[in-house]
């Protein structure tokens, strides 16, 4: 059975870096992807995140049905950015180079093709980083560096347990929604959209009541084993950073670095290939 | 010695209710003693147990009168933390109380709050895992241990911080026979070996009694009705007037007319004496029938060589073959992950097997939908909180209906008989929340009957249940067998289940049949009951010890004489109106 987005053990050095040097790895990153439109950057940034991602060992139905979302959404953003604003590339590059009229107001220009261009590979330096992070995180250990970190512990440990029961959740509703649908709640894709929007609380409503029930179990149980007890706690799961986590971190900054300096080095964030 | 537990005049009344539910509690417990608390649901033995770790009165709020030491100090002023230090609770739901990732981080997780430096956790970790054997286990996640599993890292978790007395809360409600049995043995060896006191509270008697215990104290009401060692309680009618189920070979003998003496041993049937009863126990198997039951009925469903799997190197199911009559009441068993719920999904619809047809009345069902399914075949879930989606009672009901766009009049006419049916009629405009669990179950299998399927398949029907909520139950579901002709599979792994209330049994063991036999015939071959995580019954223990040739005929006899005189006694009529005032208080209490 496929987990979307959670944590898989597996035994690559992305998964025995710590869960705080992937944080960080995952904040810069997004960061610097954020900030440049340099495409020479953004392309290695791309290269980079495929490598890890091959690397991580994570499998395509882990992620797939998120990915699907992702692009659906990003789809969106570039025509609202068209309609919206056709001679944002033009007002960037200074230049304006008709291709087709297409609809009046709206001609399309090489350079709002390559503005697009380069809105779009953002999405995919970003994309493969999530993934990593999220599959290759073991979520008690990403606790145990929050908390490191000066994050209270009921905070971190709320998150990882949440994690936690990401595929709980998942399994409770896939049988709820089979069971429903045996009753005639049809909610494939043979249903009208309206009617499954409709029904969607036949099915939402007994995974609430089962969650609240495991809730009260789960803290009773987390009660009476002293949780909260005490202002501090220790870890199991507590990782060291290890020499690779420096490494890693001191390799994030320094190209962080060196993206920033070449995109900002012409005086703005764009890169004009015909300047 | 002082006792480690003393109760004295003590009394509990939650919050919430009028009358108390515990009353004149006065009960001793000494260091490294055997308890085991049994009683029907509602008698006040969890409310005891909470009273015990102090979950009752800090986090569940009520009044307490009388005194209660623990350890030397009162639960009430300790809090929930600071008993946790001196009792290690184990709950019934070892799923929902397993909180690590891992089976390691879990184990550690008392440790964590205490803030033990991480060194000396790893000591102690592997040392609990040692104890509870799962050293093997500790980099695994919850959903790749079995229930069985889960319940050992329940206890290592306790165990972890040197407690001295151990509760177990229901230990057994969740398992197979065979790992129940596993579980009593490694909760005696855990007593023995590490000096703890040890509570049980269950009402599985005869799974607990596999090993000694050395008291047991009865509940009923919220009283205690006797604190007797096994052997004197078990030769005392106290244990079938409350509706506690006694062990079989017990229930035969007493069967057979015979008064049982404590110089006897009547705790196990293995060492028990039965010379003085074995020629009353031959009579009466002499004299009394074996039931013939004839079902010529054309056949409802047929799943034939069929075969499935998530992926083609790991098959779930392999060649399954079986043939189901009109009007049969069958159970499927197994241990879990035997393919038991993965055969119902097939049934259903859910997924589309590898090879192999399934007919319904001679039909092929591959061309239909779930839903087109859904309308022949019902299914009912486990938990009634996994199915109901609706505010009200009669929505809820009707709700299969109204997706199929029946007419509002129909739909109404049609929820109000099956709610006449299901004795829900009188509750027809109550919200669902103010049901007990039991009721709520019914209204799960009214909302399923609603849409006149031909055969219902229910998952579990009665996990977690006591003896007498589980034979009001199931007196409902024979009922509907026999009344309107429905046929119905079970999927379960209780034994008296199988034995009292199914014509036949299929057995699942790794994917593939087992066996296809009455229950009692299985539950008295060694070979398949092992196999299948099952336990050999005692009738079969107590046939071959009075020296009858033919166990599984006897325990068929057995059978068929106790449905109709042992069930007038445990449901009498007075027992009827009390389980129902029980499950208005259960509703209180949740």
């Amino acid at each position: 059975m496929n987990r979307l987005l959670s944590y898989e053990e597996k035994n690559t050095w992305l998964h025995h870096l710590s869960g705080i040097t992937k944080l960080l790895f995952f904040l810069i990153w997004c960061f610097t992807s954020a900030l440049t439109y340099d495409t020479r950057v953004l392309l290695v940034m791309i290269a980079v995140s495929v490598v890890l991602y091959i690397m991580s060992g994570t499998r395509w139905q882990q992620v797939s049905t998120v990915f699907g979302f992702i692009m659906v959404f990003m789809v969106l953003n570039l025509v609202a950015i068209f309609i919206f604003s056709p001679y944002q590339g033009t007002q960037i590059y200074g230049t304006k180079t008709v291709l087709t009229a297409f609809l009046p107001g709206h001609a399309i220009t090489r350079e709002e093709l390559f503005y697009l261009f380069n809105v779009m590979i953002k999405y995919f330096t970003v994309v493969p980083s999530v993934f990593i992070f999220m599959v290759t995180t073991n979520p008690s250990e990403f606790a145990a560096s929050m908390n490191r970190i000066g994050v209270p512990y009921t905070i971190s440990y709320s998150v990882a347990l949440a994690l936690r029961y990401i595929p709980d959740v998942q399994s409770d509703y896939r049988r709820i929604r089979n069971a429903q649908e045996a009753r005639g709640i049809e909610m494939s894709a043979k249903a009208k959209l309206k009617d499954r929007i409709r029904r969607t609380s036949s099915i939402i409503f007994p995974l609430l009541f089962s969650a609240m029930d495991h809730i009260d179990v789960v803290s009773n149980a987390m009660e009476l084993r002293g949780f909260g007890k005490k202002k501090k706690r220790t870890w199991y799961a507590y990782r060291k950073l290890e020499p690779m986590d420096y490494a890693v971190l001191a390799a994030t900054v320094l190209f962080s670095a060196a993206a920033l300096i070449i995109t900002f080095a012409d005086g703005n964030r764009f890169w004009n290939p015909w300047g | 010695m002082d006792p480690i537990i003393s109760f004295k005049d003590f009394s509990f009344k939650y919050r919430a209710q009028q009358e108390p539910s515990l009353t004149d509690i006065n009960l001793q417990i000494n260091p490294g003693e055997k308890i085991l608390i049994t009683g029907p649901s509602g008698c006040g033995k969890s409310t005891l147990a909470h009273c015990i770790n102090a979950l009752n009165p800090c986090s569940f709020r009520g009044e307490t009168k009388g005194t209660l030491l623990v350890d030397g100090v009162m639960p009430e002023k300790e809090g929930v933390f600071g008993m946790s230090k001196r009792v290690g609770t184990v709950l019934q739901d070892t799923n929902g109380q397993f909180i690590g990732l891992t089976v390691a981080e879990d184990m550690a997780f008392a440790l964590e709050n205490d803030a033990t430096p991480q060194e000396e956790m790893f000591h102690k970790v592997d040392r609990v895992a040692d104890i509870v054997d799962m050293q093997h286990f500790l980099h695994h996640s919850p959903s790749e241990l079995s229930g069985g599993q889960k319940q050992r890292v329940s206890m290592g978790g306790v165990l972890v911080d040197d407690v001295k007395i151990l509760l177990f809360d229901e230990p057994l409600a969740n398992l197979d026979p065979a790992t129940g049995k596993t579980t009593i043995a490694l909760i005696d060896d855990i007593c023995r070996q590490e000096k703890v006191t040890v509570i049980i509270i269950e009402h599985r008697l005869e799974d607990v009694l596999y090993r000694d215990v050395d008291r047991i104290v009865v509940m009923n009401d919220g009283r205690i009705v006797a604190d007797q060692r096994p052997d004197d309680l078990l030769c005392t009618d106290v244990l079938t007037k409350i509706g506690v189920r006694e062990p079989l070979y017990v229930t035969a003998i007493k069967h057979a007319g015979c008064t049982i003496s404590p110089a006897d041993h009547p705790q196990h049937i293995e060492t028990m004496n039965v010379e003085p009863y074995k020629e009353k126990v031959r009579g009466w198997f002499e004299q009394t029938k074996t039931p013939v039951r004839e079902n010529n009925a054309p056949y409802a469903l047929e799943v034939e060589d069929l075969s499935f799997a998530y992926n083609p190197r790991e098959p779930v199911l392999q060649h399954i073959s079986l043939r189901i009559r009109k009007g049969e009441m069958v159970s499927i068993v197994g241990k879990n992950g035997a393919g038991k719920s993965t055969l119902a999904s097939l049934i259903l619809g859910f997924y589309v097997p590898q090879s192999g047809m399934i007919r319904l009345n001679g039909k092929d069902i591959s061309p239909l939908s779930v839903k087109e399914r859904g309308e022949k075949i019902g299914l009912v879930m486990q938990s009634p909180d996994q199915m109901i989606s609706k505010p009200m009672i009669a929505e809820e009901v009707g709700l299969g209906l109204a997706v199929r766009g029946v007419p509002a009049d129909e739909i109404e006419k049609r929820v109000n008989d099956t709610l006449r049916i299901c004795g829900l009629y009188p509750m027809r405009h109550w919200p669902v929340s103010a049901l007990s669990f039991g009721q709520k179950k019914r209204v799960s299998i009214a909302s399923i009957l609603v849409m006149n399927p031909e055969i219902i398949i229910l998952d579990e029907p009665t996990a977690g249940q006591d003896y007498r909520h589980y034979t009001e139950i199931m007196e409902f579901l024979r009922k509907l067998n026999r009344e309107l002709g429905l046929t119905i599979l079970m999927i379960t792994h209780d034994m008296h289940l199988m034995l009292e209330y199914t014509d036949r049994a299929i057995v699942l063991a790794d994917g593939q049949l087992l066996a296809d036999d009455t229950p009692a015939r299985i539950l008295t071959n060694e070979e398949i009951s092992n196999r299948a995580y099952l336990k050999k019954t005692s009738l079969y223990d107590l046939a071959v010890k009075c020296g009858i040739g033919r166990p599984d005929e006897f325990a068929e006899r057995f059978i068929a004489f106790d449905r109709e005189h042992g069930h007038a006694d445990a449901l009498g009529s007075s027992a009827e109106s009390a389980a129902e005032r029980e499950d208005r208080q259960d509703s209180v209490d949740a």
